[in-house]
């Protein structure tokens, strides 16, 4: 194959004199500047103000609670399921027997403490994805902060407390359904 | 000795200290914390940003209140935020450095673009003083000699921190330094030339009369002839600014420094306090820099319509007093104080082109600059003196 020498370009003297393309740079510059403070810029968010709560979709992995049913029983059954699949071995549960006085009697097990870490947790969702009971859901808080490393750990109360409650199609409880 | 024998000694003692006191305390400081959060500012807008917009006045939250964050007043107490935190962190000095040369180098580099200010005119006369700290007769000169010590501070700098970055900037800045002056002193000779004169306050003077270097026609008195000498005019101002970018290692100029290539070029072994002096060094430097471009060619503290601090001059109406009454010294004492915010509104024009220029342009390579200072600009200023000189003969 024949070498093809590449022609160097010749430099008009306007080129060489290099101000004109100064001056065009400046004017490209200044466009940026006067787009930004005419507002009509995008810029990024500013975080503390605006946040992307609204926007949050819908499958956002947050941080992982317990959920309620629409008949206020803790769907959680302590079968321990989430807790062996952790992978950073973040969640410990302490399962105890439902009282036989108990509406929910028939249920049998409910976690009598339930702890997730967060300075462990790396929002997996694998809980929520082994869970037999639909108890556990990540929702869609995302800005989980603390002074102290107990403040990190979430116990059962608050837990719940950002859980809320989750109608669903289990009613493990009642014998007719 | 005049002055230390004359009967005015104390007055002009106390006028010259006040001067300082309030030209550096009031005005430059100060206008350099602001210049340093213009560039954060403004490079951040050209870049699609937004630059600090947080610290806001009064600095910390008032309970109850929530004003942490305004559009507009945001951002503003950055400077202040800025020097405290210069002031406490650790000064740091390493090991290997050499101890003297490396605590007096960022002195080096921050007091002579403080002393350059003495010989700026910043103001025609307030209450009949003159504004100008120091009022010699070899103003520009004068200029000229101290502003190039300051690149001693960035040599000792790079030598004493013995270390290799530093060094490689101290040693661009010594060649760029040999480069840029001679372009820069011959750049300025066609404006001698034609005011005659080396003192600054007599530019200024037959700028008022004459119409400024740049721009003859703020004249009353415009003739067309007066076309023929704005040509050179023209090219001593870009020839003149681009040297004085060199002058105060701006960007694209701004090779002792390089941070791309440099770490931090000659400061790079100096924190908290150190380094902030050689960062108001800078920003001095641009600013007496701008403050000298404003009155070589830019007609120093005059604008068309303005007059000066005894009400002469200008063609604005206001109500006139009778001289010696109270009310014309007010009155001249408020032009006074005009002529000064016009001076230092013409130098945050020229502030605000050297951070635009800066985020516009990338950095020259060595061999470039040297080029274009020994190959152009020394070139384009030689023959533009003989072309000044040229016309100036034909005339007159």
């Amino acid at each position: 194959m024949a070498t093809y020498v590449v022609p160097r370009p010749n430099l008009t003297w306007k080129e060489k004199m290099y101000l004109p393309a100064i001056v065009a740079g400046m004017m490209i510059t200044i466009k940026h500047l006067k787009r930004m403070l005419m507002g009509q810029t995008k810029v990024v968010m500013q975080y503390p103000e605006e946040k992307w709560d609204s926007r949050m979709p819908e499958h956002y992995r947050g941080a992982p609670t317990l959920v309620t049913d629409d008949h206020g029983r803790e769907r959680c059954v302590a079968c321990q399921l989430c807790e062996f699949i952790c992978p950073p071995r973040a969640i410990t549960i302490t399962p105890e027997e439902i009282p036989a006085e108990s509406k929910f009697a028939k249920v049998e097990k409910r976690p009598k403490e339930f702890e997730i870490d967060m300075i462990r947790c790396i929002y997996c969702g694998l809980c929520e994805e082994v869970c037999p009971e639909q108890a556990i859901f990540l929702r869609k808080d995302y800005a989980i902060t603390g002074t102290t490393r107990a403040e990190m750990k979430h116990d059962k109360a608050k837990l719940y407390e950002l859980g809320g409650v989750m109608d669903g199609l289990v009613h493990k409880w009642n014998p007719k359904k | 000795m005049d002055f230390l024998t004359s009967p005015d000694f104390w007055f002009l003692t106390g006028t010259s200290l006040a001067k300082t006191l309030f030209l550096i305390f009031l005005v430059v400081l100060p206008m350099v914390s602001y210049t340093v959060y213009a560039e954060r500012r403004v490079s951040a807008l050209i870049q699609d940003r937004l630059g600090p917009n947080r610290t806001g006045f009064p600095l910390s939250l008032i309970p109850g209140v929530k004003n942490d964050w305004s559009p507009i007043l945001g951002g503003l107490g950055q400077p202040v935020a800025d020097a405290v935190k210069f002031l406490l962190k650790e000064d740091f000095v390493p090991a290997h450095v050499n101890k003297f040369y490396f605590w007096i180098a960022p002195a080096l580099s921050m007091m002579p673009a403080l002393v350059t200010l003495a010989a700026i005119p910043f103001g025609s006369t307030f209450l009949g003083v003159p504004m100008v700290v120091a009022n010699i007769n070899v103003g520009l000169l004068f200029m000229f000699a101290i502003s190039s010590v300051s690149v001693y501070g960035i040599v000792i700098a790079g030598w004493s921190s013995n270390s290799k970055y530093p060094f490689l900037g101290g040693i661009r800045s010594s060649s760029q330094m040999i480069s840029y002056e001679l372009g820069m002193g011959l750049s300025a000779v066609p404006v001698l030339l034609i005011a005659g004169s080396t003192s600054l306050p007599q530019i200024v003077e037959f700028q008022i009369h004459n119409g400024w270097m740049l721009f003859p026609f703020t004249n009353p008195h415009f003739h067309f002839s007066q076309i023929v000498l704005w040509i050179p005019m023209c090219i001593a101002f870009v020839t003149f600014t681009i040297s004085m970018f060199a002058e105060t290692n701006r960007l694209p100029f701004d090779l002792p420094e390089s941070e791309t290539e440099l770490v931090a070029g000659y400061h790079t072994e100096y924190s908290s306090m150190k380094f902030a002096l050689f960062f108001l060094g800078e920003y001095t430097a641009m600013i007496a820099g701008s403050a000298l471009i404003v009155v070589l060619f830019l007609g120093g503290y005059h604008f068309p319509g303005i007059p000066n601090g005894n009400g002469e001059g200008g063609f604005i109406p206001y109500p006139h007093f009778a001289d010696g009454t109270f009310w014309h010294a007010v009155v001249n004492a408020v032009w006074g104080v005009i002529n000064i915010t016009v001076f230092f509104a013409k130098v945050a024009v020229l502030l605000f082109v050297f951070i635009w220029i800066r985020w516009t342009l990338p950095r020259f390579r060595f061999d470039q600059l040297m080029k274009l200072g020994w190959l152009y600009l020394f070139e384009i200023a030689l023959v533009n003196i003989f072309l000044t000189a040229g016309i100036l003969a034909f005339t007159h």
